[in-house]
């Protein structure tokens, strides 16, 4: 039996109804699990919501829990994807001193090594952007921190899953079976 | 200036609207309440104001204390079928709604709980009165929402209706501010039949009927287990079907009893904690394992990880969630089980299982020597018994009554020992475990079927948890019967300190009150029995008397219930003794 933990990612599509983050995170709350990340936005059909949370957990407690969430009544469907089965991204933003740049070279090397962007630059400050896994974004941090690193903001990763079965199609089966007497 | 005819129109148009706190009384009577439970308050005074005007139409009963409605609720509705109603104020009128609401949830009793909340523009600020109900109730209830505009009722309580008595039914908790309450809304009602993300009962896998049909037809061993989503399915012939063509024994949890007639011949007794012995013996011995409507209660499968091993299970279930929850289905059926009993039916073939029937006996007969001849009939220099009491009140009311159980000895007694003829008949707290229930379900049951017997048995430290509904009783002239087994001890917790705590009895010794005299003092007639000579002729006036009657028998006070399954041991490490 498989009792390992490790990562997965949960994709929820909900109505987009007051209340019912909480009532996803009680379960989760209940259960003792730590939300790593969580991300919410619109999905691809208007009016749906999608809920993109990563937690470290055994596979089968996550999936007893993926059962309890699609339980609620707001929920069409919830997915589980252990990492080999999603692309995933993450955003990091770096605030630095814009004198951090002109005292050096050295930080526009790091940048640079690190395919980073500049976002905003201002007479004070400086905004850097970056994409990438978690690894990535804490590289870039550990170097930058040397040279008077001012604020650090990192996103909930979002991902898209493999498989391809789209979830509209889910959507109309849900909603085609919601009318079973 | 308006013409006559624009000024028609306007009346017209008036006629239409209503305030929404006659909005919210007439969805009800739309959805064929006529008994509701509650009690009033600030936030829910336009509704009760409401009331007023439909009196010969909803007849609503006060309780003492919220948490009493929502347990007659419950009461009604487990008996009636139909969602029970309560109505509540905003914050301490809420609050105490929450243990009927957790009790629902676990015992998938259909409820729909209506309260007050202050005026939307106050909501957040910490007003008077003001809890956050939806927050607070979100764990307990299967659906809850918040309504701040008196349009939006009708539609809100449709769909609490639909998703309290659908799929698998529950409680649902409708929040509605003061001024939506007294806002104009439009004077029209629609029935919710769907919730587009909800699926409340999926389609069953022709599949897994053959599959399951296939391993009933190999089963030498086989053994059936039934809960509560037999009765809430409605599946009392198909299910007595069901056993009968194929032969097979079936065994009980708590929440199942009555489904089949304890004397049915091939009702082979209480699985779990406190159950029968040759079930949870040979639930390790089965070869298949039919779970039909419940949901492996750790109470029903003590260690779950030493529970059936060795059987191939078939689990019909409604709810996709309880599938491999606590244990592994080789053979889920997901979808309402009597229509999943109806598709198996036509497989069956009568098979004989004698030889597995006479382990069956076998064991019994061990525990009707060492546990039940004594239960039933102690010797004369012991004290009475629990399980006497019973015997007296199963074969006088000859296994018709309604039983509404609180929690602890007395209610494992109780469903051990009447032998249940009818049909639905036991109500009881088995997920929550809820003292206090007893009482308020039994009215609640009572309203529901006013020509059944309906009697709540009750210990001595669980009667004094809701006994203020007495009121309730008095004020509408209940005809429920109160059994009181006093054993002056909170039983079940002092039976765990004899036998796990070195027998340190703490807080368990209880200084009782003159139950008689409380009744009493509500208009209600009893007596108390503590000599076996008077207990067959107390019974007898206990079920025969036309109004509410108060039995309180003194009994053994240091019994202790058996067979018993000590937690974290495996259902055939049973105990006899
Ligand atoms: C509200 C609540 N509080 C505490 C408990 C724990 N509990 C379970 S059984 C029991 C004792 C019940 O005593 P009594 O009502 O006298 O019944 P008896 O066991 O003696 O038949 C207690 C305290 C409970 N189930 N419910």
């Amino acid at each position: 039996m498989k009792t390992m933990k490790e990562q997965f990612t949960i994709s929820i599509y909900t109505e987009n109804t007051i209340g019912i983050l909480h009532r996803i995170t009680t379960i989760f709350t209940r259960r003792h699990i730590n939300i790593e990340s969580i991300t919410a936005s619109e999905s691809e059909v208007p009016d749906i919501h999608r809920y993109t949370i990563v937690v470290c957990q055994e596979d089968e407690k996550v999936r007893k829990v993926v059962k309890q969430i699609e339980k609620q009544i707001d929920v069409f469907k919830a997915f589980y994807h252990p990492n080999d089965e999603v692309v995933r991204q993450e955003l990091a933003l770096y605030k630095m001193p814009t004198q951090a740049f002109s005292n050096t070279r050295e930080v526009e090397k790091i940048v640079r090594k690190h395919h980073a962007r500049l976002l905003a630059v201002e007479p004070e400050f400086t905004i850097i952007e970056k994409t990438g896994y978690k690894t990535e974004t804490q590289a870039l941090f550990d170097e930058l921190k040397a040279y008077g690193l001012l604020e650090f903001v990192r996103s909930g990763w979002i991902s898209i899953s493999k498989p391809m079965k789209e979830f509209q199609d889910y959507l109309k089966e849900v909603e085609e079976a919601s009318k079973n007497k | 200036m308006k013409t006559v005819a624009v000024e028609k129109q306007d009346e017209k148009q008036a006629e239409q609207f209503c305030s929404g706190a006659h909005a919210l009384v007439k969805a009800l009577i739309h959805e064929g309440v006529d008994t509701i439970f509650g009690y009033p308050g600030g936030a829910i005074m336009p509704v009760y104001d409401a009331l007023y005007d439909f009196e010969g139409k909803i007849k609503h009963h006060m309780s003492r204390h919220e948490q009493g409605a929502t347990h007659a609720a419950q009461g009604y509705a487990r008996q009636s079928g139909k969602p029970g109603v309560c109505l509540a104020t905003s914050g301490p009128g809420a609050t105490n709604l929450i243990t009927g609401l957790a009790d629902a949830q676990l015992d998938s009793t259909p409820l729909v709980c209506i309260t007050g909340q202050v005026p939307s523009q106050m909501i957040g600020t910490d007003a008077f009165q003001e809890t956050d109900v939806v927050s607070i109730s979100m764990a307990v209830t299967k659906w809850n929402v918040q309504v701040t505009k008196a349009e939006d009722i009708p539609a809100a309580i449709a769909k609490a209706f639909y998703i309290a008595k659908s799929g698998k039914p529950g409680p649902v908790l409708v929040d509605i501010t003061k001024d939506a309450q007294f806002g104009k809304c439009p004077d029209t009602y629609e029935r919710c039949d769907q919730v587009r993300s909800y699926i409340a009962k999926p389609k069953i896998d022709p599949l897994a009927i053959e599959q399951a049909a296939q391993a009933i037809a190999e089963a030498k061993k086989p053994l059936v287990l039934f809960g509560h989503g037999v009765l809430l399915a409605n599946a009392k012939d198909e299910f007595r079907e069901f056993i009968e063509k194929s032969g097979m024994p079936a065994a009980w949890t708590i929440l199942g009893l009555s489904a089949l007639a304890t004397d049915h011949p091939q009702n082979v007794g209480m699985l779990g904690m406190h159950g029968n012995y040759a079930p949870n013996k040979l639930t390790n011995e089965c070869d298949l394992l039919i779970a039909v409507g419940m949901r492996f209660d750790d109470r029903v499968t003590g260690d779950v990880t030493r529970y059936a091993k060795q059987a191939k299970v078939i689990h019909i279930e409604i709810d996709p969630a309880e599938i491999d929850k606590n244990v592994k289905a080789d053979i889920p059926i997901l979808g309402d089980c009597r229509e999943a009993l109806q598709r198996l039916i036509p497989h069956l073939q009568r098979k004989d299982y004698q030889d597995w029937y006479a382990t069956f006996s076998a064991l019994d007969a061990e525990e009707q020597e060492q546990v039940i001849q004594r239960d039933l009939f102690p010797d004369e220099s012991a004290p009475l018994s629990m399980g006497e009491v019973i015997r007296h009140l199963s074969d006088i009311s000859k296994g018709s009554a309604v039983l509404v159980t609180d929690v602890g000895q007395h209610q494992m007694v109780a469903q051990r020992y009447y032998r249940f003829g009818e049909w639905n008949s036991n109500i009881t707290s088995g997920g929550l475990g809820t003292m206090g229930f007893a009482l308020p379900a039994a009215i609640g049951a009572k309203l529901a079927a006013p020509h059944r017997q309906v009697v709540a048995v009750i210990g001595d430290g669980g009667f004094q948890m809701t006994l203020q509904e007495l009121g309730m009783i008095m004020e509408a002239g209940i005809a429920v019967k109160i059994l009181i087994l006093n054993n002056q001890f909170l039983g079940m917790v002092r039976q765990w300190q004899d036998m796990f705590f070195e027998k340190r009895y703490s807080s368990v010794d209880m200084s009782n009150p003159d139950f008689l005299m409380i009744a009493k003092a509500y208009g209600i007639e009893g007596q108390q029995v503590s000599e076996r000579a008077d207990l067959e002729k107390a019974m007898h006036t206990f079920l025969s008397h036309p109004k509410s009657y108060l039995l309180e028998v003194m009994v053994g006070k240091e019994d202790n219930i058996f067979p018993m399954i000590p937690s974290g041991a495996a259902v055939d490490e049973i105990r006899l003794k």
